[in-house]
């Protein structure tokens, strides 16, 4: 049984993946797939707003540069290479990226509300999407390191990303059911949270829950974890802004 | 700004009852947490939310420092006549936000 699960897992079979979508409750669904019930949406209206306001010494909006419906996948893709850089970003460090060099304004802060709304409005454009991330190979030594880090022991607990995620995905801890951890959601919209968060955000989360000391919010590692998470979600469909328990 | 989302049918029979909601962006603070510094963050709520149709008020509701962050209030009222529902949420350090949609009856 262990054996059929792990390698119907190396086929790649993605009716053996479950999104978090999958794991919640009805009503929880609901409230995801109906635009205006999905608090997500508010962050991607303000987005909107974002994308087409004027900033920087540049004095230029997203929307000056981007055609509208062209960022269409894009959220779908990163954490990726970006022309001229020598390590990879995720796609709120790409947003950060052109408002620091195209725009030349202030990069926005982390989990601040302007880095999650124009995530979030990002994110609606690919939503049903597949998640794609590139072929390329500079990448297979980052998700590696995102494998490494996922799989390795840390914190106090002296557990692992996949401890919970792989080997007891689908059971409880405390009254909730443990997902498999594809992101296909992000931002997502967290009832705990009470908010829109990023998936770094969930990811200091479970570190925190690990009792270890999350990294540092411009670490590499965050991105490594990413690019490995988003590899092993490949094909999944996205439904962002997800709501999530 | 304000940012609210409202869902309710674009049109509906006379007499028909129909199934409005409203979402609104407000973080609802209970003024009852600690911030990081250790000081209580002061209470941030909003207090009264009330629809009107064509004037007339068909709901209103009382909020409690109990209720989640961007409240989502969904309630149900019978179609009698067209027109507009207005929406008015009014709170603490005088918070006050409007939207509206508009109802065709026939």
């Amino acid at each position: 049984m262990v054996f059929l699960a792990s390698f119907a897992a190396a086929q790649g079979g993605a009716e053996d993946r479950r999104s978090g979508y999958q794991d919640m409750g009805a009503a929880l669904q609901k409230m995801q797939d109906d635009d205006t019930a999905n608090p997500a949406m508010l962050f991607v209206q303000a987005g909107e707003a974002l994308w087409k306001q004027k900033a920087g010494a540049s004095d230029k909006a997203c929307a000056d540069c981007h055609a509208a419906g062209s960022m269409k996948g894009v959220a779908a893709r990163y954490p990726a290479f970006t022309p001229g850089s020598d390590r990879p970003v995720d796609l709120d460090g790409r947003i950060n990226l052109c408002r620091t060099t195209q725009q030349k304004a202030p990069a926005f802060g982390p989990e601040s509300q302007e880095l999650l709304q124009l995530s979030a409005y990002l994110a609606l454009q690919s939503r049903g999407l597949p998640i794609a991330p590139p072929d390329d190979a500079r990448l297979t030594p980052v998700r590696a390191e995102g494998e490494q880090l996922f799989k390795g022991r840390q914190g106090q607990l002296n557990l692992s990303c996949a401890d919970c995620h792989d080997d007891n995905a689908g059971k409880s801890l405390g009254g909730a059911t443990i997902p498999q951890a594809h992101p296909t959601g992000y931002p997502i919209y967290r009832l705990e949270w009470q908010t829109l968060g990023s998936l770094k955000r969930r990811l200091r989360n479970c570190m925190i829950g690990m009792r270890a000391e999350p990294f540092a919010y411009d670490a590499p590692e965050y991105v490594a974890l990413e690019a490995y998470l988003m590899q092993r979600a490949k094909g999944m469909t996205m439904d962002a802004p997800a709501v999530r328990p | 700004m304000a940012n609210v989302l409202i869902n309710a049918p674009k049109t509906a029979r006379k007499g028909e009852t129909i199934e409005v909601k409203a979402l609104i962006l407000h973080p609802m603070e209970t003024g009852f947490r600690p911030g990081t510094n250790g000081t209580m963050i002061p209470r941030n709520i909003i207090q009264d939310f009330i629809a009107t149709w064509n004037g007339i008020e068909i709901f209103r509701m009382r909020m409690s420092p109990a209720i989640a962050a961007n409240p989502y209030v969904s309630f149900f009222t019978v179609a009698s006549e067209s027109g507009t529902i207005r929406f008015r949420w009014s709170g603490d350090n005088d918070f006050s936000a409007e939207g509206s949609v508009t109802v065709a009856v026939t």
